[in-house]
Parts: structure tokens; sequence; C-alpha cells
């Protein structure tokens, strides 16, 4: 008696608790429908992992100034252009400029896309401070990552093994990486993966035997930058085009944004100083002459 | 003061009344609210199975497309992995299953003897006081995130791998390989010399040792020598990623292993004890064969746990889809799938419905698969051990688990009350 008593009683709190759950449950998913709703304005970007970081910068900085509610996601170029091509979008962000068929779908469907340069994405190798190398040319990077050059030794360096690192494949970095300088060949099965610059940067730190490839912010600190092709990696030379292995990034749009628009306002924050520090401090080039 | 604790006590007595001479449309109220209560509750419970059932059926439905466009063979005998490769996609994964196969079997070679090691020191070798603190400590181990771990193997051992790999590795056999030779020489004269006439046995047994031990040195010797040679040149390689995921297999196995050590029993020890065995014969022949499948869920336990292991692999085995030259290199970069699924699914949005996307599933499903296996194997081990105890305790376990009954007409009679 007393047992089924006190399992009554029990239940009565399961039931009590579950029921006040449910409650809070309904109660929180009105007041987030309330929140989305709030803001005046909305812009919607999608497309490429290498753009992502530096529109999800700019979105957050975006959003504190005007309260225009921005949303990003990433998806990949081929995305990007294909949700603007189909409305969904405002902005496509692309790592790459559009195809003929892309541009072509576009107009059939009165979209008009307009590419904005909004940042240059510098690819820089990098070995260990102890290494006597100083440069190499993209052949002799190309034949590093397709397993053709093993030792160092082969390319006027110290007789040890080359430790290659790559990013993961599916990173921006890679894809100019593969675009620029692998020209599509296939990477050496020997080559460890690692899935950020900061990571590729520590590994390189500390083998001496490494090489790695990182965006231009990550060279610094117990790293050795090398020249390609005889250029030193620096903002000047890759905003003007001479390091080879660089592309630049766009933010492409339906027409010229309606000036004075927060889309406008978006798309140009790349020119204003806070918009380079956001660019750099993602690791990316911002677009200036640099006298 | 009195009054307050009169009243109360009239007030339980009037309630308690109250329930006595309950109404009987009261009675059946509270019989349907009971009902609704554990069906909610039932629902709650069978919602984690259910969650299981969900995973299977997703990651299936997304596997089959790849097998369907591709086939089985590449997946399960190429080692070509380039899934990424726009113009001429490979899905070789068999560089990748050989390399969890080589990183699990590393972790369990570091971890196995080491952790039953430590079980059979903390059950039956140190004393209580000891092992209350031992154990927890140990288990501390499992309680820190692997991202850590992973950090940790970046960050320290890779380097120091890379600067001091061969001496490392020299001191770590004799770390190892030094007591664990000792202990074996020590058991090896004990049970070779046991059997021989009284008079003939201490001398043989010295001698026995003092061979085995020369033996033992030299061979450890030779063999720190050959290793404190080797110069590793990326830290990043199976070896560490082995060593790691060890460690963090080791709390697993220690705990499990240790629980099936001690619940074989006093009366086992005493009874060995009594028939005049020392304590190594009682640990080798008696409490460890006794706990032997407890002892062997805890290795599948751990092996599990170095297999679904994702964040140490990805940051300390180097991720190059290669089988290693020659095929025993642990001091070679291998790559593993979880590490894989982990790595290639960056831009799954970009790639779905493509083969790159499917692939990845495909590849869970042999994840899920080998574990799901693992997960029944040692349960069943684990089961075995329990009904083996109670068998030689004589108390077998009249509970309701044991006594035949429908799956159903349990959770029926369980809903009824």
């Amino acid at each position: 008696m007393s047992t089924s008593k006190r399992s009554n009683r029990f239940l009565g709190w399961t039931l009590a608790l579950v029921a006040t759950v449910a409650a809070a449950l309904v109660v929180s998913s009105v007041s987030v429908a309330e929140e989305t709703k709030a803001p005046a304005g909305k812009i919607v970007c999608d497309g490429s992992t290498t753009v992502g970081p530096i529109a999800k910068a700019f979105a957050d900085y975006f959003m504190k100034q005007t309260g225009v509610n921005v949303t990003v996601g990433e998806s990949g170029s081929g995305n990007g252009a294909k949700s603007l091509i189909n409305g969904t979008c405002d902005i496509g962000n692309m790592s790459r400029f559009m195809k003929e068929t892309e541009f072509k779908a576009a107009v059939e469907k009165g979209v008009m896309p307009v590419a904005t340069v909004i940042a240059m994405d510098g690819v820089c190798l990098i070995v260990h401070p102890s290494n006597p190398i100083k440069a190499l040319t993209t052949d002799q990077v190309k034949g590093i990552y397709t397993g053709k050059i093993k030792k160092w030794s082969e390319i006027g360096g110290p007789d040890a093994d080359i430790v290659i690192i790559s990013r993961d494949t599916n990173s921006g970095t890679y894809e100019t990486f593969a675009e620029k300088v692998l020209k599509e060949e296939k990477i050496a099965s020997g080559v460890e993966y690692v899935t950020s610059n900061g990571a590729i940067r520590a590994r390189v730190q500390n083998t001496p035997a490494a090489v790695g490839y990182v965006g231009l912010a990550f060279t610094t600190d117990g790293v050795k930058a090398l020249e390609i092709n005889g250029v030193m990696p620096t903002k000047r030379t890759i905003a003007t085009g001479k390091y080879p292995v660089a592309r630049p990034l766009f933010m492409f749009t339906n027409g010229y944004p309606k000036l004075g628009s927060p889309l406008h306002e978006f798309v140009t924050l790349y020119l204003t100083k806070k918009g380079q520090d956001i660019i750099d401090s993602v690791g990316f080039v911002p677009v200036t002459n640099y006298e | 003061m009195t009054a307050f604790g009169q009243t109360s006590g009239k007030i339980s007595i009037r309630r308690q009344g109250g329930s006595l001479v309950l109404g009987q449309r009261a009675d059946r109220l509270r019989h349907a609210v009971a009902l609704l209560g554990r069906l909610i509750l039932l629902a709650i419970a069978s919602s984690s199975a259910l969650a299981v059932l969900f995973i299977f059926y997703f990651i299936i439905r997304d596997a089959i497309p790849f097998f369907h466009d591709n086939g089985l063979r590449e997946f399960f005998t190429s080692t070509h992995w380039y899934p990424s490769n726009a113009a001429a996609p490979e899905f070789g994964a068999l560089a990748i299953f050989y390399g969890t196969g080589m990183v699990t079997v590393g972790a369990i070679v570091v971890a196995v003897p080491l952790g039953v090691a430590a079980a059979v020191c903390l059950s039956d070798v140190l004393p209580f006081s000891v092992r209350q603190w031992v154990k927890p400590t140990v288990e501390i181990l499992a309680a820190i995130p692997s991202v850590v771990y992973g950090f940790f193997a970046l960050v320290v051992f890779a380097p120091l791998l890379q600067d001091k790999g061969g001496q490392a590795l020299s001191v770590a056999t004799w770390l190892l390989f030094g007591p664990l030779a000792a202990l074996a020489i020590l058991v090896v004269a004990d049970v070779s010399c046991g059997r021989l006439r009284e008079r003939f046995r201490n001398p043989a047994r010295a001698a026995v040792m003092i061979l085995l031990t020369l033996a033992a040195l030299a061979g450890l010797w030779k063999l720190s020598a050959a290793l404190a040679a080797i110069h590793i040149s990326s830290g990043t390689n199976a070896l560490n990623a082995s060593i790691i995921l060890g460690v963090m297999a080791l709390p697993t196995i220690v705990s499990v292993s240790e629980d099936a050590l001690t619940a074989a029993g006093r009366e086992l020890r005493e009874g060995s004890y009594a028939l005049g065995a020392t304590r190594a014969e009682t640990i080798l022949s008696v409490i460890i064969p006794a706990a032997s499948s407890g002892i062997m869920a805890a290795v599948i336990l751990g092996i599990m746990r170095a297999i679904g292991e994702t964040m140490v692999v990805l940051m300390a085995s180097g991720n190059a889809a290669q089988i290693p030259q020659p095929w025993y290199n642990f001091l070679s970069p291998v790559r593993t799938m979880t590490a894989t699924i982990v790595s290639d699914m960056g831009e799954a949005d970009q790639t779905t419905g493509s083969s790159r996307y499917h692939v990845l599933f495909a590849m869970a499903l042999c994840l899920l698969v080998v574990s799901f296996l693992a997960n029944l194997a040692s349960e069943w081990v684990v089961r075995r051990t329990v009904a083996k105890i109670s068998a030689v305790r004589g108390t077998g376990g009249g509970d309701a688990a044991s006594r035949p009954q429908g799956f159903m007409r349990r959770v029926w009679s369980w809903i009824g009350g």
C-alpha cells in the first residue's frame, strides 16, 4: 500500500516535471520566434568556405553597428553562384570567378552578377628557420607535394627526408594551392594533413625537416616563409599579383547594390579601416594599393 | 512545541485515513494517472534505443548510394584516396582501414599489459589505503578531454619524438621491458623449478635466474642500441597516436579489469592460499583465469575507445592515407577512419548527394559495424563472467532477469504495475 502510494506521488512529480519542461519549451520557442522578427533589414550570404570567415566577421561587426541581420552560409563557391542565380541569397561568396555557364544561367533568369573583390588570398610556403633553403620555384613545390622530390638534398638543402604537410582537402587554402601549384595533379600519399593554418605552423615550428603552406598571417613566429619564383610573399606582392600563389576573393551581387542601402554598405565594408583590420585578422590580404 | 507536534501528527493521520477510504472514482483516476506516468517513462526510456536504430537507419541510407554507384571493389581494395579531386576522384579506403587497425593494435600493445598489470596491482598487491588513492587518480585520465590529449601529442610529444626520438624509445624500452623481464624471470624460474626435488630446487632456480637475466640484459641492450640509432623525421605518426590512445584507453581497462579481479572473490583467494599457493601463483593461476572474461571485456572496451577516438588521431597520427613502408613501420604517418570522416566532412553541404559525400557514410557504416560487433562481444563476455561467477559461488541470481520470460510480456507487466 505505502509503496504504491509513494510511486503514485513520484509519478505525480514526474508528470509535473514533464509539464514544466514542455511549457518552458513552448515559451522559449515563442520568444525565439519574436526575436527573429525584430531587425529592420536582412542580408543573406552563401557560398565559399574561404570567403566565409571574412563574411562572418563582417556580419558580426555589421549587425552590432546597424542592427541589420546578416546570415552567412558556407556551402562552397558553386552553391554560392547557384543561390545567387535562384535568388535565395543577396551575396554569393566565391573564391573563384563565375563560370561561363553560371553567367549564362544568371542572365537568363534576369540576374546580373556583379563581382566585388573584397580581399586577396595568398598561400605562403613555410619551413623551419634552421632550414637553409630560402627560395623555391612552383615546379619544385609541385615536385615536393606530388612525391617526386623526397629529400631536401635534391633541391640544395640538408640530407633529410622532407616532411610534407598540407591543409585538409576541404579548405580554401588547399583549393588555392591545388589550383595554382599542383595544377590538379594528385598529391602524394605520404603527405600529412592538418586541419588549420595554426596547426600547420605549430608542426613546422618544431619539425626541422617540414614544409607547409599557410595564409600570409601565419608566416610569423618561428617559421620562415619562402620566396616563390623569386618573389617574397608580402601584402604588397600578393595584392599586386606579383606573388604567384594568390587569388582574389569575390562577393557577387545581383547588379551593383543600391547606393546607401545596407547591402551596399556591407559589400563596401572592405574599403573601411575596420573592414581591412577584420580581413587582416582572419588571415587574408586587404585590397589597397600599398604605396 | 508539543502542541505543534500534536497538530502535525493529527494531520498526517487524517491524510492516511483519507487514502484508505478512497472512492471508486478517485481510485480509477489514480490508476489512470499512474498508467500515463509509466507510459511516459517508457517512451523516454525507449527513445534512447530508438536513437540507436535511427543512427543505423540514416547512416545506411546515406551509405548505400556510394556502394550503388561505385561498387565494393575500389573502396575495399585500393589505397588511392582522392575523394576531392574533381576530375578523377578515387575512393580507395584500404590504407585508411589499415591505419585504423595499426593505431588500434599499437594502442592495445601499450594499454593492455600496462592496464592489466595495474589492475592486478590494485586488486591484489597494493594495500587498501593506497588503492583508494590510486584508482580515482587513474580514472581522472578518463576525464581529460581528448582535445587536450591531442594538443599534448601535437605540441609536446611530437617534437620530443623528433628531437630525442631514438633515446626516448630506448629509455622507454628499458622502463617497460626491464620490470617485465624481471617479473617474467622470477615467474619462469619459480614455475620451472617448482617440480624439482627440494634439494635441487634452490640452486637450480638461481642458475635459471642468472641465465635468463643475462639473456634478457643482452637482448634489451641490443634492442635499445638499435632503437637509439633511429631518427624520427616526423613526430606525428602511428607511434605517437598509439601511445596517446593507449594512455586514453588505460582508465577503462584498469577500472573494468580491476572490478573483474575483485569480483573473483575472497573465497577463491583464501582457498588458493589454504592449498599452499604463493601470492604469485594465486594471482597467475587462480585469480586471473577466474577474471579472464572480465579482463577480456575490459580490453574490448579499451579497443573500442581507441577505434572510436577522433580528435587525438586527427592531431597525432599525421593523416597520410598510405600503408607504411615497410608494413610495420610505426614511425610513418597514417590516417584513420574517424579522422578521415571529420576532416573530409567540412564542405558536406557543397557535396551533398555526390560520391564524395556518401563515401564518408560508407566509412561511418564500417566503423559502426566494427564497434557494434565489439560492443556485442564485450556484452556477451561480461554476461558469461557473471553467470560463471554466480555458478561458482552457488548463488544463482534469483532476480527477474534470469527468469525465462518474453521481453514484451515483461514490458507489459511493468506497465500494468
